[in-house]
């Protein structure tokens, strides 16, 4: 225990000074006395020294304890709670300090603790505000994903520099099909953090911001912008754009980002374009051939014709007149065929639509239904209202006039488009009863439609018919319907694949862009995006022919790792592959027979790690591969690379393998499919977010600094 | 002397009421079946006025009149555009090229016959 100098002090005090002062008053005594005196003094007194030493002992422990005592009472007690109050202060730990000393000191501590107290509360207080305020945020960030998911339009989100914030399903889907083809490696056009410009023209969109910017200094109170753009694949597109607005009483610029609306009028404009030039072309028919008509009328009314001329003039007006009465049959008919492909139809999930058929059925025709058995990856393109109302009226005959009982639906695809069935267990129908009910108008319970069912089928461009399916001694009604053009690709499947969460379709922290001139070197590891990538090769050596047969990638976004935004894709060699390295990547040779070769791949490669940095675990030996097809391909990988095998010996250098399995085991990372090259891609990212806050702790924060550290290591000198 | 009046127009139908309604009207009449007949014959017999179609096969109206337009020795050539498009920009493109008059289709026929007078005995 440490003694403290002034406790020490307050115990000896009172013996020294009583020393002191008998020492004093013995020397003052002596100064007085004669040698003589002196003597005889010394030789009374020197026998009883003993009783004065005894008695100067006892009152200096007496004092000194007394004084100690009194030294803790009153001011070490302070001094304690002193202390104590700096640690409170510094730890932010809440503990009540004990009441010690004098009335003072133990009033002071009273006081302490009920501040100490009163800051507990507080900061409870601040904790269920903040966790309540998290969690509307989380709410509200819920809702929007869910709105924005049903919506049937698309729509962006960007911050200011085009970066791409948040999308929906239906964005990806319109996107993809913009694209044509599928890009090599699977790689996403619309992925959060890249840039929408990829997709759309910068000018066209900074044209649009200008004019919206312009708009909110005016004080508009909607303001928006519109173009119209064309795509690489020729789609048309109609872009709305609206502003997100920056918070209040920052300074800064007045909008934030911006949200994109999109519509691809490629079929509408083809339809309206057709619909002008035909109107036009009437006209101008119909015009010329008045024309002739009312000239020759006139002409006919003179009295000097000669009969020659007559009969040349009425040729004129029977044969203008037979040809507008062509030419107003076809436009006629032409009409009522746009009219009818013309009616809204709306996208629809089949099993949504199948599901309020069903109900309707129960609640109107008052007889059950089975489970329905609907292909659920099926969008329809659909007036769901005159549909289910043509479904309720089948149902309600088949049970008033026939009795069935129990009815079924069923959804199937059916090449281009989907048979919707509506199945009943017993006899048919007569065809002469089916075309009946086909021409009746739509009668439901009281309600009865100007529809027939025939119109209902001509509005969906569809066909309907009567059919026995004998082996199961049913028959069934059958609706051939149109699929929902971009949907046709089943949505909810892929979604799953290689997402064990809930898809990344938005992330608003990347409205926070960074300082776009900071330079690359400075900015810091935690805001930068990233590729991590691997390759699986022919063997070891890439001078000596090895070639790589698959690449795999994934990014990191704001400190996120993007599972969805990979890039994937085997690659034909154009050599064997050796027997030997078949167990260790997994790849036959007919996986990649068919394959596009590296020439193809490495341009989507570079277009899929663009603006970002490279990560790969033992870097040195995937960019060799890479940079000796440099010079076939024309493609530099000029970004800057960081390698997890440098960076572990960084954070760990006591530790004896950097081996990518002994990391991911040592920062408790799980390893799922390693040895594919999006598997090992993976890890390493997951490896690399973990490394970073590692990093951190030893001073490590930029970009420029890992790299420098990363050099330093030993495992830097290893060349391949 | 009679005026000279060419008809140009790919449609007998109007043709031939054209011919009769300006033959009727004393002029001496030509008629023109295609846009190169047309400038043909404007060259070669520099009539005072054309009735010009502007739909025509070859060359269409407005190249016809252009053509003339361009050449200094037709100047005297007055060109009426007789045709059935009638949008305001098909009547500016016409006069812009340098029509002297536009009339759409269908036109009266006593209309057209006192706007052709006119035009030819105002040029004397």
């Amino acid at each position: 225990m440490k003694v403290d100098a002034r406790e020490l002090v307050a115990a000896l005090a009172p013996g020294a000074l009583l020393a002191v002062v008998l020492a004093a008053a013995v020397a003052l005594v002596a100064a007085t006395l004669e040698p003589a005196e002196r003597a005889t003094l010394v030789a009374l007194v020197e026998p009883r020294l003993a009783l004065v030493v005894m008695l100067w002992f006892v009152v200096a422990i007496g004092a000194g304890v007394a004084l100690h005592r009194a030294w803790l009472h009153f001011g070490a007690a302070p001094g304690r709670l002193g202390e104590d109050l700096q640690v409170l202060l510094k730890s932010g730990v809440d503990r009540e300090l004990p009441a010690t000393g004098s009335a003072g000191s133990r009033a002071l501590a009273a006081g302490v603790n009920a501040l100490v107290r009163q800051r507990a509360e507080l900061r409870a207080d601040i904790e269920v505000r903040v966790l309540e305020a998290s969690r509307e945020v989380e709410q509200e960030r819920n809702r929007l994903a869910a709105l924005m998911a049903e919506l049937t339009q698309s729509v962006v989100v960007c911050n200011l520099d085009g970066r791409i914030l948040l999308f929906n399903a239906r964005a990806r889907l319109q996107f993809r099909a913009l694209g044509g083809a599928p890009a090599l490696g699977g790689a996403e056009p619309l992925a959060l953090g890249r840039s929408i410009y990829a997709a759309l023209d910068r000018q066209l969109v900074a044209h649009a911001l200008e004019s919206v910017q312009q708009r909110l200094l005016r004080g508009v109170a909607h303001p928006s912008a519109q173009f119209v753009t064309t795509t690489r694949g020729g789609q048309l597109l109609r872009v709305q754009l609206a502003p997100v607005r920056a918070p209040a009483g920052e300074g800064g610029p007045p909008i934030a980002g911006f949200v994109l609306m999109l519509d691809n009028i490629t079929r509408d404009f083809a339809d309206e374009s057709e619909r002008d030039r035909l109107l036009q072309q009437f006209t101008d028919a119909s015009r010329a051939s008045l024309g002739n008509l009312q000239a020759a009328v006139e002409l006919l009314e003179m009295p000097e014709l000669d009969a020659p001329t007559r009969e040349r003039f009425q040729g004129v007006v029977r044969d203008e007149a037979t040809a507008m009465a062509r030419r107003i049959q076809e436009l006629a008919s032409h009409t009522t065929q746009t009219l009818r492909t013309r009616w809204p139809l709306e996208d629809m999930l089949g099993a949504d639509l199948v599901e309020a058929a069903r109900r309707r059925i129960e609640a109107t025709a008052g007889c059950r239904t089975d489970a329905p058995e609907v292909d659920t990856a099926l969008w329809l393109r659909v007036d769901s209202y005159s549909l289910i109302q043509a479904l309720a009226y089948l149902a309600g005959r088949l049970v008033e006039e026939h009795g069935v009982k129990l009815l079924q639906l069923r959804l199937q695809p059916a090449g281009e488009r989907a048979q919707l069935d509506l199945l009943w267990i017993g006899h048919g129908l007569s065809n002469e009863t089916v075309v009946a009910w086909e021409i009746d108008p739509l009668r439901v319970g009281a309600e009865t439609s100007a529809l027939t069912l025939r119109d209902v089928v001509e509005r969906h461009g569809g066909a309907f018919w009567f059919e026995r399916e004998r082996q199961r001694h049913a028959a069934f009604f059958r609706f051939l319907l149109p699929l929902a053009a971009e949907a046709a690709e089943p949505l909810g499947a892929e979604l799953v694949v290689r997402s064990d969460s809930r898809p990344e379709f938005y992330d608003f922290d990347l409205f926070e862009a960074p300082a776009p001139a900071r330079e690359l070197a400075e900015r810091r590891l935690v805001d930068l995006s990233y590729t991590v990538f691997d390759t699986e090769t022919t063997g070891l050596d890439p001078s000596g022919g090895d070639e790589i047969l698959q690449i795999g990638a994934t990014r990191i976004v704001a400190g996120k790792l993007r599972r969805q935004d990979c890039f994937e894709q085997l690659v034909d060699p154009q050599r064997g592959i050796p027997a030997a390295s078949i167990p260790i990547h997994g790849i036959e040779p007919a996986m990649v027979a068919g394959q596009p070769t590296i020439d193809a791949v490495l341009p989507a490669f570079h277009a899929f790690a663009q603006d970002t940095v490279l990560v790969a675990h033992n870097a040195a030996f995937d960019m060799r591969f890479l940079q000796l097809k440099e010079e076939r391909t024309g493609l530099r990988f000029e970004q800057p690379v960081l390698d997890t095998l440098l960076l572990s010996a960084v954070v760990h250098p006591q530790q004896a393998s950097h081996r990518l399995e002994a990391i991911a085991e040592r920062l408790g990372v799980a390893v799922l499919g390693r040895h594919t090259a999006l598997g090992d891609a993976m890890v390493t990212a997951e490896i690399f977010l973990k490394m970073i806050p590692l990093l951190e702790a030893q001073g490590i924060h930029t970009l420029g600094q890992a790299l420098a550290a990363a050099q330093r290591t030993y495992y830097a000198r290893v060349a391949y | 002397m009679n005026k000279r009046v060419l008809v140009a127009d790919d449609e007998p139908n109007i043709l031939i009421s054209l011919e009769f309604l300006m033959k009727r009207e004393g002029w001496q009449v030509s008629v023109a079946r295609d846009g190169h007949e047309a400038l043909e014959a404007i060259r070669r017999d520099r009539p005072d006025l054309v009735l010009l179609d502007v739909m025509m096969p070859l060359k269409n109206g407005y190249e016809v009149c252009a053509a003339v337009r361009a050449d200094e020795a037709l100047a005297g050539v007055k060109i009426l555009m007789l045709t059935a498009k009638g949008r305001d920009t098909d009547v500016a493109h016409g006069l812009g090229v340098g029509a002297d008059a536009y009339m759409t289709k269908p036109f009266s026929t006593k209309e057209l016959a006192a706007r052709v007078r006119e035009m030819l005995e105002s040029g004397g």
